[in-house]
């Protein structure tokens, strides 16, 4: 039995990852399991500079999910290389780091310092947080502004370029095709959908933010579904991901057409979620007997 | 080592109205410092994400642990609903816990408002100090008390008047003249900020605990954060995750 997938030449011992912003650096879980079981651990969004984030309330939970509003605080990259990237290379597993920025200028920033990092096998460029005003999400939700980052950072990055996609737009196979047409290794899709609850006793929003990005396993049926309308529009693999809770949700991704997927809310619910996915892909493929965990993506009957 | 881990219901009563009283078998309660706290899993999967409740109390040698609660909502409500022999499904033990060493041989204020009273508990058990424990309600719908009067001089304030002081624990402070080296409080945000303030202008220590919503517990989502008045050393902003960095935080600390 064969559970290894190739990304962009870059070969994970499973498909499964952590989904940037639910798994920190890893050290948290790090208690809870043994990160070398992991595929790919991808980093929580980092930039070039400390971002303090949003104010509090931050989460809020919703009917089979949640809102999130960190708005991407993070200990900037000097932090990040010289005390999260030693922590990760202790581990037996791919490091995939998540990039965000305001500018074109700040995304190439980290790009450019993350090039000197060989630990690093991937970047993974974040076009779709909602959450904050300047950048991310705006480059995210036009084609044209989609193509432009993904050239620009192709041009300055060593490693290969996962470009993270956001549901809220219009045609997620005319952004699918944009990134691909501008270079993109890879595409990782969705991140959250954009969210509100108001809280009707005190008549006031639950997040200081007032939209949130929202996950967990109510989103799911979208995911599968942006997975499989991207994976349909471009020759690139896409890391699925969007309320994946066990192996048999992460299955429904990879039969959908992605090549690897990732757990994000689901880390809060359950620590050990996971392991428990890497754990019951394994008996499915036993139970059908796959001999690769490939022969899955796309599988789909049509 | 923090885990998840199914544990067993011992006992479950309403102590008071919506308060209940939760005994849990788990060997969690081994190592729990008090102002930790535990997460609390609902069985509705359309409720995901762990309930923070502070530990109010330890008994090592039957191996439990015992909490005290408001129902505030949906999962809350699942609880209140759980009898002798029930799983429960833990997360634990979460935070930094009140220091205890800071207080020792010490004239120290105790102060817990509303559901921020049962983490004093295991507290005042454990604090060798001087201990006047101020217990702040709204109304004479009282709680915890007996228990608490157990380990130090008890006073209570409900903002009816109802029961002890008319007002809140800074009230029966200065009804009582009481005097303190070292404050230990976990409360409503109001009673915490003047707290700080009492603190600062006595140039005495606070340490409070502060409560947020929160969503992974463990500090990995950094949603539960509370501005910090310098840059903190794990964010390298000025915030602070409660879930980890905290709950409970000397006063100066943090900006609230």
């Amino acid at each position: 039995m064969n559970t290894q997938v190739t990304i962009a030449g870059v070969t994970l011992k499973n498909p499964v990852m952590t989904a940037s912003g639910t798994f920190g650096s890893g050290m948290e879980y790090a208690e809870f399991m043994d990160l070398s079981r992991l595929g790919a651990v991808v980093t929580k969004g980092v930039a070039n500079v400390p971002w303090p984030g949003n104010p509090t309330p931050r989460v809020a939970e919703v009917y089979g999910g949640m809102l999130n509003a960190i708005g991407l605080q993070n200990p900037g990259i000097d932090v990040f290389l010289e005390r999260d990237i030693p922590f990760l290379k202790q581990h037996d597993t791919t490091i995939i780091v998540n990039v965000c920025g305001k500018t074109t200028e700040d995304y190439v920033e980290v790009v450019e310092h993350l090039a000197e990092e060989p630990a690093v096998a991937m970047l993974e460029i974040n076009v779709s947080c909602p959450n904050v005003k300047e950048g991310a999400i705006a480059f995210g939700q036009k084609a044209d502004a989609l193509f432009g980052i993904t050239k620009e950072v192709k041009r300055h990055a060593k490693q290969p370029v996962i470009m993270k996609l956001s549901p809220n737009v219009t045609d997620i196979a005319e952004m699918a095709r944009a990134a691909e047409a501008a270079g993109a290794d890879a595409l990782s899709l969705i991140n959250t959908i954009t969210g509100m609850k108001i809280d009707i006793h005190k008549r006031a929003f639950a997040l200081a933010n007032k939209t949130g990005g929202m996950s967990g396993p109510a989103i799911k049926p979208v995911a599968v579904r942006m997975v499989y309308q991207a994976a349909k529009a471009v020759k690139i693999p896409i890391i699925g991901m969007g309320g994946i809770a066990n192996a048999e949700d992460a299955i429904e991704f990879l039969l959908a057409g992605a090549t690897a997927v990732s757990v994000g809310a689901m880390n809060f619910v359950n620590p050990y979620t996971c392991v428990e996915v890497v754990e019951g892909i394994e008996r499915y493929m036993e139970q059908y007997h796959v001999e690769s965990v490939t022969d899955l993506i796309g599988a789909v009957r049509e | 080592m923090k885990q998840k881990h199914t544990a067993k219901v011992l006992s479950q009563q309403e102590i008071a109205l919506a308060i209940y009283d939760m005994w849990i078998e788990t060997p969690l309660a081994a190592d729990a410092r008090p102002g930790q706290f535990v997460g609390i899993y609902p069985k509705d999967k359309s409720t995901l994400l762990p309930r923070p409740i502070s530990i109010c109390e330890t008994d090592a040698a039957r191996g439990a642990l015992r909490i005290v609660y408001r129902i505030a909502g949906a999962g809350t409500r699942e609880f209140s609903g759980y009898r002798e022999g029930d799983a429960i499904s833990l997360l634990g033990n979460l935070g930094n816990g009140f220091p205890l060493e800071q207080g020792c041989g010490k004239r120290a204020f105790l102060m817990g408002g509303g559901i921020g009273v049962p983490p004093i508990l295991e507290l005042a058990k454990r604090l060798e100090a001087r201990k006047d424990i101020i217990a702040g309600y709204r109304d004479a719908n009282l709680f915890l008390g007996e228990d608490l009067a157990k380990y130090g001089t008890l006073h209570i304030a409900t903002e009816d008047g109802s029961a002890g002081t008319k007002g809140n624990v800074m009230d029966a402070v200065r009804e009582n003249g009481l005097e303190a080296d070292i404050i230990y409080a976990c409360g409503p945000m109001p009673m915490l900020r003047a707290i700080k303030a009492y603190a600062g202008e006595r140039d005495i220590p606070a340490y409070l605990s502060l409560e947020e919503h929160m969503a992974c517990g463990v500090g990995a989502c950094l949603g539960c954060v509370v501005k910090t008045k310098e840059i903190d050393h794990h964010s390298h902003v000025h915030n602070a995750r409660i879930c980890t960095d905290g709950p409970v935080f000397e006063a100066k600390e943090v900006e609230i």
